[in-house]
């Protein structure tokens, strides 16, 4: 919607706004650059970590995406999803599979077992809360969703700190998952970890294109997204076919939890929520609704974060400025949501509904 | 007899889709003017760039000789006496109908925000005044003894009726009907056609509308335009428009069920 | 009708009670209020919380029968008391196969004594359960077909002796205290001995308590809708401010802290300045319309204003008094509203309750970080902030407090008021409405907007400052983004747009929890739920705004967008 306003006060302000933040950027950047603190094998371990960390956003952020393509509701409690994705792995990992070594006998098995159970539980209570707190509420003003959503993000943080209780839990080295990888043509080398990270998100991400593009299914969703009324005169059960969105988004944010506890091997129930926000930033930043847009965002997006406090924090002579990694990334969702909230990498899917 | 208003050669895009081309329009004050057309021909695109809601991409629309208004923020255009109301009925659906017609009245009020905390004497008698030319207003259009209900509880006709006093509210010197009498039974569209020319010639003001119902259009507009596909095709007295052989194919071409549609649109 | 049909449905309901009742137990909820008991020796809060949930449900199934079907309801009842065992009893079963509580923390050994009756034998503790549960559930569903009269005067006793009991802790030392003061130490300790027992009431005082209750439940005639309406006090009749409900009002409240004494106080206090948090964010939701979830942002701002204003510590910098700072508190907040106001302005809905999220993300941090610790300290937060004082006066006890805080309230509930009731008033409902045709009514909508902002965020910046100055020290870590969803969940529960809604929503919300302290963990469980539900089954909130109980019943299609031509 095309609105007219000649220049005025609050243009003046945004256009400050921002050439504070590009000035801001433009100088650390040139001063780090200046100083040169690192050498180039270290830059590339920044970059690398940023996709392993990228590539999880990415995969959360295919949730936010789906869900807004076919609903136009912020699922607020999706990082949830994703945590009930890493809390399941560290109650199958340790319980059952590290305590009777069935976890390094068996990795790959072992692998399997968790990446489904986690997918599982993600699905179930992604299923749930569709079905009880937004579903009864498609035809209510856009808040109403919006604060459901926040309950059910509320809701489900503290039903698994309930179940599983509140402390900081270590997750058990998988033996074949420990050390790194030479790259040689980089001069550095990656964790294996990262590794796992990276092929799955890929393999994920051409398998839930497939499942989109390809299947029955995929083509009711598309269906759904472009037009509610018309999928259901086609004879395509609209509410099951939500449903069946809201699972494979969640499914996408269960492995993410699988890959995130396999990482940093250290889980809390908290530990949804600030993720959430940040892949919600990587699906705007890719154009909400694209599903290309929600992956190149979450990849930017984890570059970023990784990149962004030593590039352009450090210049600026901030103490400790890793402390400030998630500053970048919720300035980077402010700005993208107030400058371009049709995104900048994807195109623009949904505007004329939105 | 003067211009209150002039849209020259205004046109406005969507993407590829040219919604308004090249048109221009001189409406005479104190007038009833009217514009006709086929099912998205651009007419509402039309007031929604004269009300300032959407940019022009080309032309100008001036107010009152020499008061460009084109690109102006819409609550300046409104301050500058233009309102309208809506095809689809727009009222503030959960607030009463008088402070409907309160939230009308905006343009006119002036007491600083802050006075309402300690009733400053301006405030309260502006209030008192406002409410006043509320309840009036609601009475002008007949709804005595609604003013406390929801508008949205109100009858379908009686929400017309009560946008138009909302519109009246600012004291208007040019009024904008997006389809004054849409959805309206027979009875009640003679009733509001007499109703917009009591507003005419009781109050002064000019009106612009767009209407779907020929009897409506042609009983009481004095210069009517016709649009299709964004661009004007004719212009001229009623009965002028009535034997233009190009009105007739537009409508008869392509929309002989037009009148129908403006029910479900 | 068909009566399978509904066995069946009381078979679905029974499970649905299942799952929260084997929720409630999993989750430690039970567990943890075992240890408050209701009747001394008899039962326990825990108990009560799994077994209240068959009862309600079975209460409420039966409700919806038809008048046929009550006759045999008792025994849906039992149906359902039944199948909400079943999850339960296999929860006892497995503890006793595995140890489950290496998955499930809190299925602990009491959790199951609790739920076995301390039996040795789970499946006979099982049965016990099965069967007990089954009864109780008949008993509620038989309600329904007592007398009126009797089904009332029994329910007005069953929640009196509830509430005693839940309270009995306060009631204790309120007891000891009053009569103590009138009749002497030895007295006051005396009728609390014979009263209570390890934190709750004796069985014999309460048999008394649940007859009297419900003799006054018997007797008491209810009022019928026309009464009801007549007896609502209003303040303000017509333009008359109506003495005699003003007068007792304003004197209650200024003797409350002697009654209240000081660890009621306290939590008064904490209720106060939520309610002053609420008022602000009820001006931006509620009557605005914009959904801002950084709002502990302002109160963060607030806060740390006043510390550094006023610490006397390293970090204060001018070593103001408290009644100087205040105004400047209020104003850097509101000048923080415009500043954040500004770039969100043209955000719609969900986008600017995320990118507010955002910002109020970006301060936290920034409090925290290094970056600006030689300003704001820090993650050691400022220290030294003093108490308010008025000459040698130093407000420190909870009682004094109270009446700046209670100040504080009654500013902000006058000025909302005022303005709900004013031309800008009606321009934030309007925009709340429709953006749209608002400005085409000559609203500027972006003066509006940020008066909104500015506004709410001023009452929260004095609710900072009067926290920081209780407390005299403050850490970035009390201002996360748990404090906006209390502050959202408080003014929805209570009724969005609702002025006594605040206050009544404050009052469950943040004042029930710290009366029963072991529920803190369990907070925000309740919050979300209460969400969730409140959207579903009552949006307006339990104390709805007066003239609109408007907006979110309504649905879409009342708000079509203009298509096109």
């Amino acid at each position: 919607m095309t609105r007219s306003k000649d220049f005025d006060f609050v243009g003046l302000f945004l256009w400050v706004f921002r050439a504070v933040i590009l000035i801001l950027i433009v100088w650390g950047t040139y001063a780090t650059i200046a100083d040169n603190p690192y050498e180039t094998r270290t830059w590339v371990d920044f970059i690398i970590f940023g996709l392993a960390q990228g590539s999880m956003y990415a995969l959360i952020a295919i949730g936010y995406t789906l869900v807004y393509g076919v609903l136009f509701m912020i699922n607020f409690a999706h990082g949830e999803f994703f945590m009930a994705g890493i809390l399941t792995t560290t109650v199958v990992i340790t319980t059952p599979l590290s305590e009777s070594g069935f976890l390094n006998e068996q990795p790959i098995l072992s692998l399997l077992i968790i990446a489904i159970s986690s997918m599982a539980v993600s699905i179930f209570i992604s299923v749930l809360t569709e079905r009880i707190a937004y579903r009864p509420l498609r035809k209510a003003p856009r808040l109403v969703p919006l604060i459901t959503a926040i309950g059910a993000s509320y809701f489900w943080q503290n039903y698994f700190r309930g179940l599983f209780g509140s402390g900081i839990k270590p997750i058990p080295q998988i033996e074949i998952l420990d050390g790194t990888i030479p790259l040689d043509f980089l001069g550095t080398t990656m964790l294996k970890s990262h590794v796992l990270v990276i092929v799955t998100t890929i393999v994920m991400l051409i398998a839930l294109n497939f499942f989109i593009m390809k299947t029955k299914t995929g083509k009711a969703i598309r269906a759904v997204a472009e037009d509610k009324d018309v999928a259901n005169l086609m004879g395509i059960n609209v509410d099951q076919t939500i449903s069946i969105t809201f699972a494979t988004g969640a499914a996408m944010a269960g492995i993410a939890g699988v890959l995130y506890s396999l990482v940093f091997r250290q889980v809390h129930f908290f530990m949804g929520f600030i993720p959430g926000i940040k892949a919600f930033t990587a699906a705007v930043l890719g154009g909400i609704g694209s599903l290309p847009g929600a992956a190149v965002g979450g990849l930017l997006l984890g570059m970023f974060e990784s990149v962004g406090p030593s590039l352009f924090l450090r210049g600026l002579g901030i103490p400790a400025f890793n402390q400030l990694k998630d500053v970048i990334a919720f300035t980077m969702l402010v700005m993208v949501l107030i400058f371009r909230p049709q995104g900048i990498v994807g195109e623009v899917l949904s505007e004329k509904k939105a | 007899m003067e211009n209150i208003l002039c849209v020259n050669n205004v046109t406005k895009r969507f993407g590829g889709l040219v919604a308004v081309n090249n048109f221009s329009v001189d409406i005479i004050e104190n007038s009833i003017s009217a514009v006709i057309g086929p099912n998205g021909a651009g007419k509402t695109t039309l007031f929604n760039l004269i009300t300032g809601f959407y940019s022009t991409d080309e032309g100008s629309i001036i107010f009152e000789e020499d008061v460009p208004c084109d690109n102006r923020p819409t609550d300046q255009i409104t301050r500058l006496g233009i309102t309208r109301t809506y095809q689809n009925i727009r009222l503030f659906a959960n607030m009463s109908a008088l402070e409907n017609i309160l939230v009308g009245q905006e343009p006119l009020l002036h007491s600083f925000w802050a006075e309402a905390i300690w009733r400053s004497k301006r405030f309260v008698n502006e209030e008192a005044e406002a409410l006043e030319e509320a309840q009036r207003l609601l009475n002008f259009v007949g709804l005595q003894g609604l003013g406390d209900q929801l508008s949205r509880n109100l009858p379908y006709g009686a929400q017309r009726r009560l946008e138009i006093a909302r519109a009246l509210a600012s004291k208007p010197k040019l009024l904008l009907l997006d389809e004054p009498t849409a959805g309206m039974n027979p009875n009640e569209t003679g009733e509001m056609t007499r109703f917009i020319q009591h507003l005419r010639d009781e109050l002064g003001i000019t009106i612009l509308m767009i209407e779907h119902d020929m009897k409506v259009v042609m009983d009481i507009s004095e210069q009517i335009s016709v649009m299709d596909y964004g661009s004007k095709i004719a212009e001229g007295k009623p009965k002028e428009i009535q034997s233009n052989p190009r009105v007739i194919e537009a409508y008869l071409g392509r929309g002989a069920a037009s009148g129908l549609e403006t029910v479900t649109a | 009708m068909n009566i399978k049909k509904t066995y069946r449905d009381a078979w679905n309901t029974g499970w649905t009670a299942g799952i929260v009742a084997l929720s409630i137990s999993a989750l430690g909820l039970a567990e943890l209020f075992a240890k408050r008991n209701i009747v001394s020796g008899v039962i326990t809060m825990g108990q009560v919380m799994v077994f209240i949930v068959p009862i309600v449900m079975a209460y409420n199934f039966t409700k919806n029968l038809s008048m046929e079907q009550r006759k045999t309801g008792p025994l849906f009842g039992a149906v359902i008391g039944a199948t909400t065992a079943i999850p339960l009893v296999l929860l006892i079963i497995a503890s006793t196969l595995f140890n489950i509580r290496d998955i499930f923390v809190n299925v602990s050994p009491s959790l199951i004594e609790l739920l076995t009756f301390g039996q040795e034998n789970a499946y006979l503790g099982g049965l016990l359960l099965l069967v007990s549960m089954a009864l109780l559930s008949y008993l509620s569903a038989y309600t329904h077909q007592l007398p009126e009269k009797i089904k009332r005067s029994l329910f007005t006793g069953l929640i009196t002796i509830l509430l005693v009991g839940m309270f009995s802790e306060i009631l204790t030392e309120r007891i000891r205290s009053i009569f103590g003061a009138i009749f002497g130490s030895s007295v006051g300790s005396a009728i609390v001995r014979f009263l209570f027992k390890s934190k709750a009431i004796q069985s014999i005082p309460a048999i008394v308590v649940f007859a009297i209750a419900t003799y006054v439940g018997y007797r008491k005639i209810p009022k019928t809708e026309e009464e009801k309406n007549k007896s609502k006090r209003a303040f303000i009749v017509d333009g008359k401010v109506q003495w005699k409900t003003v007068i007792p009002l304003a004197v209650l409240l200024l003797i409350l802290p002697l009654l209240l004494g000081t660890y009621l106080s306290e939590v008064t206090n904490n209720v106060g300045i939520y309610i002053l948090m609420g008022l602000g964010l009820n001006i931006v939701v509620g009557f605005a319309g914009l959904l801002d979830l950084g709002y502990v942002a302002f109160f963060a701002i607030g806060a740390y204003t006043m510390a550094v204003l006023t610490s006397t510590g390293p970090l204060g910098l001018f070593g103001m008094s408290f009644w100087l700072a205040l105004p400047i508190c209020v104003i850097v907040a509101a000048l923080a509203g415009v500043m954040l106001g500004i770039p969100v302005l043209r955000m719609r809905g969900d986008y600017l309750a995320i990118v507010t999220l955002g910002f109020g993300e970006i301060i936290s941090r920034l409090a925290i970080s290094d970056m600006l610790k030689p300003y704001v300290g820090g993650a050691q937060g400022i220290l030294q902030i003093p108490k308010p004082s008025i000459g040698s006066l130093v407000f420190t006890k909870p009682e004094v407090l109270y009446y700046v805080v209670l100040a504080g309230v009654l500013l902000a509930l006058f000025v909302s008021w005022r303005l709900r009731d004013s031309r800008l008033g009606r321009q934030w409902m309007a925009m709340r409405e429709d953006e749209d045709v608002a400005e085409a009514m000559g609203i500027n909508l972006m003066k509006t907007k940020i008066l909104a902002f500015s506004i709410g965020a001023a009452f929260s910046g004095l609710a900072g400052a009067i926290f920081a100055s209780k407390l005299t020290s403050i850490f970035p870590h009390s201002f996360n983004v748990l404090i906006s969803i209390n502050v959202l969940s408080l003014i929805i529960v209570g009724g969005i747009g609702s002025l006594p809604g605040v206050i009544v929503g404050a009052a469950v919300l943040i004042g029930l929890p710290e009366l029963l302290r072991e529920f803190a963990e369990y907070r925000l469980l309740m919050y979300g739920l209460l969400l969730i539900v409140m959207m579903l089954a009552k949006p307006e909130g339990f104390v709805p705004s007066e003239v609109h109980k408007r907006e979110l019943h309504a649905t879409d299609e009342d708000f079509v967008a203009e298509a096109g031509d």
